[in-house]
């Protein structure tokens, strides 16, 4: 099927859907025919997620149309949505646990005579739905949360079949699925599309949208920059269509490799389910990145290192010494500080002002038998102030104010109280909802705390910040780390070639 | 992509099948509340539990324990707090909480004894309580759902003005349930084979909760709004009107339990019903409803009821004082967490 077919049975124009600050989708155009698979690619925050949800009535666009069949729709919820024939398989938050597998197959349209619901009806129909998917073993008794990852999602996949669904939306559906669950999902999609339906598909293997695709759509930076190319398209063409990017990122010069002596040693660290065996160590001075998708583990990872989650195997040493495993307090001993991904929620106390903020962690400097020294507080928040180039320069107003690379900025301030003390600094996405403009001072205050001899390890989903940052680089899909090498020797396109599919291009 | 890489996705997708070669073992979690097997095996601990004091009773005071007339007694005292813990039930599996059940009860209580209302009968005095006590949910479920207020807050807030409106309508005096009204009282002196009538009443809510929660979407709606309110809501589910509904059927068991307390004291008044949401919350939670909501049982609540009035029979009976009452009280409160978060943890 070609472009050139007369009316296609979903249609998506100039599709504008802002939140506050952002603009996630800035006129996204979208076309899929019946019977086929339509590929959706994009980077992290490319806006995949906020258009199949405005797909499937959960956001209102701020603008744009909808039609599916000629027909202009309007979603005022997901209920009208699933009511003209959409169905969509979230990558999460799809299923209730505390229910069984029978009662969220068909949470909001049970089945039910005057509000009583037919319990032997709807296990009958689930144990059919399930069969069909080739999974008749998943009892549909089974408490959800009780069901492995692969499970939950032949669950969701059985939902959206209970719907009758002419167009059906998947989410990264291959994300939870061994090798050969993806192939029977495979045999599903093909079932589906050759008796008319419609699907969405989205992944970040690119194999697969060779194997399953018929044509993609590429999304970046919440703009269609290519509609309904075919699958076939070869890859290095897609990745430029992915990458290319409008802005410019300014980072600061590197230093020639020095030779510090290293400051972080991680070896043999392992956490089944999110990573394995994975090694590295950075140097005084140095500043090494992960690079890797949502799900590869590379949090995980950050978070192992830093004592928020306990190994099962491999330890963790600063300086050569060996840090308590799964103890942040220990990490914070051993001069560790994280600012993590969530900055509102993990790191800064919203209600407090910025010297609040700034002293929170080591407001024992300042107090003498439980009486704070609010005048020498201040003096050090005012130093830390100066020395970030905070704004505005005033330690008395209150954190919330201040925009984002502000309020990282004071995050780092509080680990640069003391900053004898600190060794390791560990940045989670240091520039999520900061301003392109305020990203380059960012990166020149992080490239200046390593220059004072401190080791720094970040992660990003931007891959053009991880390069243009770092000093090494190590890549990490599917809780391995796959390479690692100088930042320099690499360039934006081998790594997202890494990230997605590794070596088999 | 890499030998290894395969060999561990595929390592991953195994579990499956394991899981489905144990399915025999699941179905062994019972038929009703198989898909809530955490609830079943905590009522287990419930049911032991109640033998356990019943043999406690038995041992210190074998003449009065075991006599029809403290059984019933016991019954009649579990009717009016069992009553509103169904609604709080509902509530806290939805993801609330309902601070204000005692005192909305009070209020119904004190309406439904008013000269003016006594006057209509006691059909009237009847429906009056019931209609007071859901108007009341209905205001605090439109605070909370539309209002956007946490739970905790505006059904404090109700909790405090319930009580000072039923002060005000009766002038902080205890409104005696006239002579002609006596069908009120009816309802705790008639017996149906030994039983008060407010037994009924009581095994009647405790029976319809089962249903609503058990059988029908609402109950259905119930678990998903408080186990992941966006899945529930992108499942086509409209949250906030559920929410609401959960308030309203709160006040609705309220006023019910406003008849049986009406009946057994033959008066309505400001006082009645003191701390009963604190009661009522510990019973749902040592029945192992989840205090995050999305898990829990109408059995487990009405056994954790059960469990409270008979500490309290045995302390009564065997002369011990209130303060070591509560002190036992609290102590099982724990227990029964504490139990709940291990069996929690187990299957997975």
């Amino acid at each position: 099927m070609g472009p050139s077919e007369p009316s296609p049975l979903l249609r998506m124009r100039g599709i504008v859907k802002r939140f506050p600050g952002v603009r996630a989708l800035d006129g996204v155009d979208l076309d899929v025919q019946a019977g086929e698979v339509h590929c959706l690619l994009g980077q992290n925050g490319a806006g995949k997620s906020t258009l199949i949800k405005v797909l499937a009535g959960a956001h209102q666009p701020d603008a744009g149309e909808i039609a599916i069949g000629g027909e202009p729709v309007r979603f005022a919820g997901p209920t009208a949505a699933m009511r003209a024939g959409v169905a969509t398989i979230y990558q999460e938050l799809d299923l209730v646990d505390g229910l069984s597998v029978a009662e969220n197959i068909f949470l909001g349209h049970e089945k039910a005579t005057l509000g009583f619901t037919r319990r032997g009806d709807a296990e009958r129909a689930a144990r059919e739905l399930l069969g069909r998917l080739g999974h008749g073993e998943i009892p549909p008794r089974r408490e959800a949360g009780r069901l492995p990852a692969a499970g939950k999602q032949v669950v969701s996949m059985a939902r959206a079949l209970s719907h009758d669904a002419r167009i059906i939306v998947m989410d990264e559906p291959s994300a939870a699925l061994a090798h050969d669950e993806v192939a029977n999902l495979f045999r599903i999609i093909r079932e589906l599309t050759a008796a008319g339906v419609a699907v969405v598909y989205i992944s970040h293997r690119l194999e697969e949208i060779r194997e399953i695709g018929d044509r993609v759509t590429v999304l970046k930076d919440g703009r269609t920059v290519a509609v309904g190319l075919p699958a076939s398209t070869p890859t290095d063409d897609i990745v430029a269509l992915m990458t290319g990017r409008d802005v410019e990122y300014v980072f600061p010069e590197r230093p020639e490799a020095g030779d510090g002596p290293e400051v972080l040693r991680v070896e043999g660290l392992a956490l089944p389910g999110a990573f394995e065996d994975v090694s590295f160590s950075v140097r005084a001075g140095e500043i090494v990145g992960l690079a890797g998708l949502v799900g590869s583990g590379r949090s995980e990872i950050l978070e192992t290192v830093y004592g928020a989650r306990r190994p099962a195997r491999g330890r963790v040493l600063v300086d050569g010494r060996p840090v308590r495993p799964g103890d942040t307090g220990a990490a914070v001993r051993h001069g560790m500080g994280m600012a993590p991904e969530e900055r509102k929620s993990q790191a800064l106390l919203m209600n407090e002002t910025v010297a609040g903020n700034v002293t929170v962690a080591g407001m024992r400097r300042y107090a003498a038998f439980g009486w704070l020294n609010r005048r020498r507080e201040l003096a050090d928040v005012r130093r830390q102030i100066a020395a970030l180039d905070i704004r505005p320069p005033d330690p008395r107003r209150p954190v919330a104010t201040l925009s984002g690379g502000n309020q990282q900025k004071v995050v780092l301030a509080r680990w640069l109280l003391d900053d004898a003390d600190l060794r390791v600094l560990i940045l989670d996405e240091p520039t999520r909802g900061v301003d392109v403009g305020a990203r380059a001072e960012l990166y020149a205050v992080i490239r200046e705390l390593a220059g004072r001899g401190i080791a720094v390890l970040l992660v990003s989903s931007e891959v053009p910040e991880v390069l243009g940052l770092a000093d090494r680089v190590l890549v990490v899909r599917e809780g391995r780390v796959v390479h690692s090498g100088d930042a320099r020797a690499l360039d934006e396109g081998a790594v997202l070639n890494m990230i997605m599919e590794g070596s088999a291009l | 992509m890499t030998d290894a890489g395969v060999g561990e996705r595929e390592g991953a997708g195994v579990p499956v099948a394991k899981d489905a070669a144990g399915g025999p073992r699941w179905r062994l979690c019972g038929s009703d509340g198989g898909a809530r097997g955490v609830g079943e095996v905590h009522h287990i601990g419930l049911v032991a539990a109640l033998v356990l004091l019943a043999v406690v009773g038995l041992v210190t005071e074998p003449d009065n324990f075991a006599t029809s007339g403290n059984i019933v007694g016991i019954l009649a005292l579990a009717a009016t707090i069992g009553v509103i813990t169904v609604g709080q039930t509902f509530v806290i599996i939805g993801g609330g909480i309902d601070l204000s059940v005692g005192a909305v009860m009070a209020l119904a209580s004190v309406w439904a004894t008013t000269v003016a209302t006594q006057s209509y009968g006691p059909g009237v005095m009847a429906l009056c309580a019931v209609l007071v006590g859901t108007g009341a949910g209905v205001l605090s479920g439109l605070l909370i759902s539309y209002g956007r207020l946490v739970p905790f807050i505006a059904t404090l807030a109700m909790l405090v003005a319930a009580r000072g409106l039923a002060q005000r309508m009766s002038d902080r005096r205890t409104q005696l349930v006239r002579p002609e009204n006596d069908a009120i009282e009816k309802l705790s002196t008639t017996k149906v084979l030994g039983l008060p009538l407010v037994v009924y009443i009581f095994a009647a809510v405790a029976v319809a909760g089962w249903v609503l929660l058990n059988r029908t979407t609402f109950g259905r709606r119930t678990f998903a709004v408080g186990g992941n309110p966006e899945a529930a809501r992108l499942a086509g589910i409209d949250v906030r009107r559920h929410t609401l509904l959960l308030y309203a059927l709160s006040g609705f068991c309220c006023g019910i339990a406003a008849i049986i307390i009406m009946a057994r004291t033959t008066t309505g008044s400001s006082t009645h019903g003191d701390l009963y949401e604190l009661d009522a919350i510990a019973a749902v939670i040592i029945g192992g409803t989840l205090l995050t909501g999305g898990r829990g049982t109408v059995a487990g609540s009405i056994l954790g009821v059960l469990v409270f009035t008979l500490i309290t029979n045995l302390f009564i009976l065997n002369g011990l004082q209130t303060s070591d009452q509560l002190i036992a009280k609290g102590v099982i409160i724990v227990i029964a967490v504490l139990l709940q978060r291990r069996g929690l943890r187990s299957p997975t």
